[in-house]
């Protein structure tokens, strides 16, 4: 013991290791009154180790290279000891990310977590939301499947769609005329370094931007506001450590069961994490009937294919690209858009209720409908649900301050 | 409030109703059993024999069979390499891709993955599938696939079928009859065609098996965690009120 403490005192003196750790761990005062929905923060850096680790091992083995790529990923399934399981853990960790990403936005939806004091934490969340769409898209490219070539070039084609610039500016990504080896190989140094880099560098962020203002709650209230005069600490505050460290390995292993359960007994996922079409070799010459992204983009891919008529002396091509651009931004202003003397959806009215509610109706009819080929019945639905999918971030400052409210509770309730 | 509920989850299934109207050729079921080691075999031995003539397995290795019985190396030899290869080697197809492209029109496909494309259902009524149709370039037609570059290569074990067009309700009707018999009856071909798909399941990942055998440990592990994270959770928040 006295060894142990002279070698942390030793560290001590150089580096802030006690401090740190008490900073953020066991005098980190998180409100006592997390729910299920608190759950979601954690597993995504779960996932984000999942995802860091498996791709150093497929790194390994993998060639960037539009002749070899696809062969690549066989021998990895094949060849590699435990390779199968190193890119399943890796496909399925992709999917999951979305889904707890999310839940985790959903959550902060609910609860009004990006409310003041927490607009920066609500922004750099934003900021890792799209490292991590990057990070999807320029993974899916790299096994070089058919829905690889093809979904990304309906992507990497929406640049065209921009005036003046766009066919160079497509070029300049590219490296080429076209989707090929030269855009395989940066897309490959994109996913493999930049990307990751940022994406780590971004969650150091937003934990630490989370741990000045404090943790939100289901009730919305401040926790802060209620100190123990003698020890300064939040009377409806415990420490992260051990509570909630041993909150959320029980969480950790629920979730492991969901996704190992995934990995071992339905690792396609009926066609929704990996999609039939991508054991098909990348083939240039011959598109797909269908071309449909990963789920986790199907609501935008709708967006941009609900503008069928050019108006404003616009193309309807570029204002799709422009809908679903403004689909995935438009969740930045929320802090600035909600109007309401409360946070929570506790005590919030019944008109925030039915938005909500018609907002995530409309998330995932965009979703599915992204998965189908286009027919005017489809369209038009999409075009209902992408209005009413903007509907509530535009009518909020409205609805949000008409809104009936309770008025909230002193401290948090169970 | 409870109305609007109910109408607006109503409401979200929708656009299911068109999804249901979608045509299709209907898919025979594959009767799929991938633990039946003999019946993988004889799958095994019917695609060296037929099917990488034209088409490649190029992401497998023939000792890789190991997974299915076949762990001798001599028997590897014996039962899958017909073209003096060794057994630690890819199977590669024995027609080069050029020739391919003229004989065919296309380079026949590679068969690693085509489970996992086509799924083995369709492979099941594709290969069950081929009628005579002389306006086509190789004779062959094929319900599930029109105009399949591929000819009827099993046409001898099969039998010729010609195609049977009805009209019932205003709407076509295809269907298949059997007009010159093969060297096996219907069912016999079915039985044949079912092993050679449920060998192609397998080639599409030969870790399938170790994979869901694994799975059901790790599961049970977590199982175990999970309850023991529990108690461990409930115990430090007994005080917590």
């Amino acid at each position: 013991m006295d060894k142990q403490n002279t070698f942390l005192n030793w560290i001590d003196k150089r580096f802030p290791l006690a401090s740190t750790w008490k900073a953020h761990f066991t005098e980190y005062y998180a409100p006592k009154n997390f729910n299920f929905w608190y759950f979601f923060g954690s597993l995504a850096l779960l996932v984000l180790v999942n995802q860091l680790l498996t791709g150093i091992f497929l790194t390994m083995s993998y060639k960037p290279d539009a002749d070899l790529a696809f062969a690549s990923v066989e021998y990895i399934m094949r060849d590699v000891d435990f390779g199968w399981l190193i890119r399943y853990m890796h496909s399925t960790g992709a999917s999951m990310f979305f889904v707890v990403v999310y839940l985790h936005m959903f959550r902060g939806m609910m609860y009004g977590s990006y409310r003041k004091p927490r607009e920066l934490l609500w922004l750099i969340g934003m900021a890792i939301f799209f490292v991590l769409m990057s990070l999807a898209f320029t993974g899916y490219i790299l096994p070089w499947g058919q829905m690889s070539y093809w979904g990304a070039q309906v992507i990497v084609s929406m640049f065209e769609a921009i005036p003046f610039i766009g066919e160079t500016l497509h070029n300049w990504i590219l490296g080429d005329f076209m989707l090929s080896d030269a855009a395989l190989n940066r897309f490959f140094a994109y996913h493999v370094v930049t990307l990751p880099v940022l994406i780590v560098v971004l969650v150091f962020v937003h934990i630490i931007a989370l741990h000045e203002v404090g943790s939100n709650n289901p009730d919305g209230i401040e926790i802060k506001e209620n100190k123990n005069p003698q020890t300064k600490i939040p009377v409806d505050g415990i420490p992260f450590h051990p509570y909630y460290t041993v909150k959320d390995i029980f969480g950790v292993i629920a979730f492991l069961i969901v996704f190992c359960g995934i990995i071992f007994f339905a690792p396609e996922m009926g066609g929704y994490f990996l999609e039939d079409n991508n054991f098909i070799p990348a083939d240039t010459l011959k598109t797909p009937d269908h071309i449909a992204p990963v789920w986790y983009f199907t609501p935008y891919y709708s967006m941009l294919r609900a503008v069928t008529i050019n108006f404003l002396w616009i193309d309807a091509k570029l204002w799709g690209v422009f809908l679903m651009v403004a689909g995935v931004a438009v969740f930045c202003f929320l802090p600035w858009l909600d109007r309401s003397p409360v946070k929570s959806i506790r005590y919030k009215g019944p008109i925030f209720k039915t938005a909500l509610t018609l907002f995530v109706i409309s998330f995932f009819v965009l979703g599915w409908l992204g998965t189908q080929s286009p027919t005017p019945t489809l369209t038009l639905l999409a075009q209902i649900f992408t209005v009413v999918y903007f509907a509530f971030f535009v009518l909020m400052p409205w609805y949000s301050k008409i809104d009936k409210t309770k008025p909230e509770p002193k401290r948090v309730t169970k | 409030m409870k109305k609007f509920k109910i109408l607006l989850f109503a409401l979200c299934w929708a656009p299911l109703i068109i999804f249901a109207a979608e045509p299709g050729m209907p898919l025979d079921k594959a009767p799929i059993n991938q633990t039946d080691y003999e019946a993988l075999q004889r799958g095994a031995e019917t695609f060296v024999h037929y099917c990488l003539t034209c088409h490649g397995a190029s992401f497998m290795r023939y000792n890789r069979h190991r997974d299915i019985g076949l762990d001798n190396e001599a028997e590897v030899l014996e039962k899958l390499i017909l073209t003096g290869q060794k057994a630690g080697d890819l199977m590669l197809s024995a027609m080069r891709k050029k020739e391919g492209e003229e004989w065919f029109g296309v380079i026949p496909p590679d068969l690693s993955v085509i489970a996992r494309s086509r799924g083995a259902d369709w492979l099941y009524t594709y290969l069950r599938a081929f009628y005579r149709d002389e306006s086509t370039v190789p004779g062959w037609n094929n319900l599930v696939f029109d105009r399949a570059a591929m000819p009827h290569v099993l046409y001898k074990l099969q039998g010729e079928q010609k195609l049977v067009v009805k009209t019932v309700d205003n709407k076509e009707v295809k269907s298949l009859k059997l007009a010159e018999p093969g060297t096996m009856t219907p069912s016999e071909y079915d039985q044949f065609v079912a092993d050679l798909v449920n060998y192609l399941v397998y080639l599409s990942e030969p870790a399938a098996n170790d994979r869901k055998q694994l799975g059901i440990i790790v599961i049970v592990f977590l199982l175990g965690m999970l309850g023991l994270t529990y108690v461990l959770y409930q115990e430090y928040w007994k005080d917590i009120h």
